[in-house]
């Protein structure tokens, strides 16, 4: 076997030297994270354009194109975008542990 | 079933539901206002840039309804593209254990070999994954990261059963159930599931396999590794995971409903979301609305034209989540959060590698080849 796939690459053609506009390979991830993390990278205002894709159902991974503002790095945005998301789910299953410890729900019997 | 004292289920909606950039519109034969506008850039003047302590003032989560199966609860104040990583988690990556090896040394009974294995996969487990590592594809078997189990019935003739002529045939074993699975442990796990954790097992007992005559006989050694839905169905812990928009009703006040169609119009939506009171004027019952099943049948009537408006509410996501397999229900949301941060920091890792990359030599080209960074 030859290298293993790597988790993330920058594929041909980005805008050098300061990566702003690029797209990312990101192997082993689908829809789930690729729309989630492209929703995140909106939020970023020096965000010009991101989009991205499954290229084809039967490679195992998706092609993230980020367009930076004011040639700032695409990358510095991706890790951004990434910590925002990791923070949203922290906030989330906060709320969820939180509500569900005040125990205000409807408890009924189910038979399986 | 349900029972009626739903009252923690139904309260009235918060005043900003009625906010139109937050509505989805539900139309006769088509859906309008889908995605969400709220980017930066998008409305002059207004900053929608992501700001964690405006969600989380935003962020509403409330358990609705649960039982031993399944648990409904609201996720308000997320992107759709939020909700359905966590659906899609729940469904496709959250891992558990299931039957992938069979080997059979005996089957007799009609059923091919194939298709009893594939029945067997099928079967919920009650073994909690997080003790389990992911089976090496290369390495052999261990006790940290397979299961076994037996299944050796045969079916035969009950002796003790009444002799006399014409009395029915008793047999044993005429049907072989997922309580007939019995678990040999392996090393170290005898010690390990003791006291208040459950020896491996289905988690129902009573699912047919398979079906015997009297001298047919299955006896085969099962496997059982832990997996995630993505690869098979069997390894899914939800039997389903999904969510629905709030619905909402809304009347124009400027085109009442008149008083003799009244019920007509209340007939038009399920049971309690539409009241008709004194005189036949009617009105919205907000705490029923979760229940309307936004048939539109309203829509069909051209006298109610214009006089109501259906809509949903984007950002109010209603999970339901049938847990089937070793998670209690209302744990799975929380798995599809640890699986999310998981994934999350994978790539962080990787992506702060390829920064490090980057920035270590500039202008250099990367060790794959793929990205040129020459030419300054």
């Amino acid at each position: 076997m030859s290298d293993p796939t790597p988790k993330i690459k920058i594929l041909q053609g980005a805008l050098e030297p300061d990566l702003s506009a690029a797209t990312y390979q990101i192997h082993d991830e689908s829809h789930t994270l690729g729309n989630a993390l492209r929703w995140m990278l909106m939020k970023n205002p020096k965000v010009e354009f991101c989009g991205y894709s499954v290229p084809h159902p039967s490679e195992n991974h998706i092609h993230m194109r980020i367009q930076m503002y004011d040639n700032l790095s695409s990358l510095d945005a991706l890790l951004q975008a990434l910590s925002n998301l990791d923070d949203l789910c922290i906030t989330i299953d906060e709320a969820y542990q939180k509500n569900l410890g005040e125990g205000q729900y409807e408890r009924w019997d189910e038979q399986s | 079933m349900a029972s009626s004292s739903a009252a923690a289920s139904s309260s009235r909606l918060p005043q900003s539901a009625y906010n139109p950039r937050r509505h989805v519109g539900v139309h006769a034969e088509r859906v309008s206002d889908v995605s969400s506008t709220e980017y930066p850039g998008h409305y002059p003047g207004e900053d929608h840039s992501w700001d964690l302590a405006k969600f989380r003032e935003n962020l509403k989560v409330e358990v609705k309804r649960l039982s031993q199966r399944s648990v409904e609860f609201d996720l308000v104040g997320v992107d759709a593209s939020i909700a359905n990583a966590f659906r899609r988690i729940m469904i496709a990556e959250i891992p558990t254990i299931a039957t992938e090896h069979v080997y059979v040394w005996n089957n007799t009974s009609v059923i091919h070999d194939e298709v009893l294995a594939h029945r067997i996969g099928l079967v919920p487990l009650n073994v909690p994954p997080g003790m389990f590592k992911y089976r090496n594809p290369n390495g052999v078997p261990t006790d940290q990261d397979t299961i076994v189990f037996k299944l050796n019935v045969t079916c035969e003739v009950d002796k003790n059963t009444s002799k006399e002529k014409g009395a029915p045939r008793k047999l044993i074993h005429e049907e072989v159930l997922s309580g007939d699975l019995e678990w040999v442990p392996q090393g170290e796990q005898a010690s390990v599931f003791t006291g208040d954790l459950p020896p491996p097992a289905p988690t129902n007992k009573n699912i047919v396999l398979a079906k015997l005559r009297p001298g047919q006989e299955i006896d085969m050694d099962l496997h059982a590794i832990k997996g995630v839905g993505k690869d098979h169905a069997k390894w899914s812990p939800v039997a389903t995971a999904s969510y629905r928009l709030h619905p909402l009703v809304i009347l124009n006040p400027s085109k009442p409903i008149p008083p003799h169609l009244a019920q007509k119009f209340a007939n038009c939506f399920s049971p309690g979301v539409v009241q008709v009171g004194k005189g036949g004027r009617v009105s919205i019952d907000e705490r029923n609305l979760r229940k309307e099943s936004m048939s539109r049948e309203v829509l069909r009537h051209k006298e109610f034209e214009g006089s109501v408006e259906l809509k949903r509410i984007r950002d109010w996501f209603i999970f339901t989540v049938e847990s089937e397999g070793p998670y209690a229900p209302q744990d799975l949301f929380p798995e599809s959060i640890r699986v999310m941060r998981e994934k999350i920091a994978n790539i962080r890792h990787a992506a702060e590698a390829l920064l490090a990359d980057v920035d270590g030599a500039p202008g250099a080209v990367a060790a794959d080849g793929d990205v040129e960074m020459g030419g300054v």
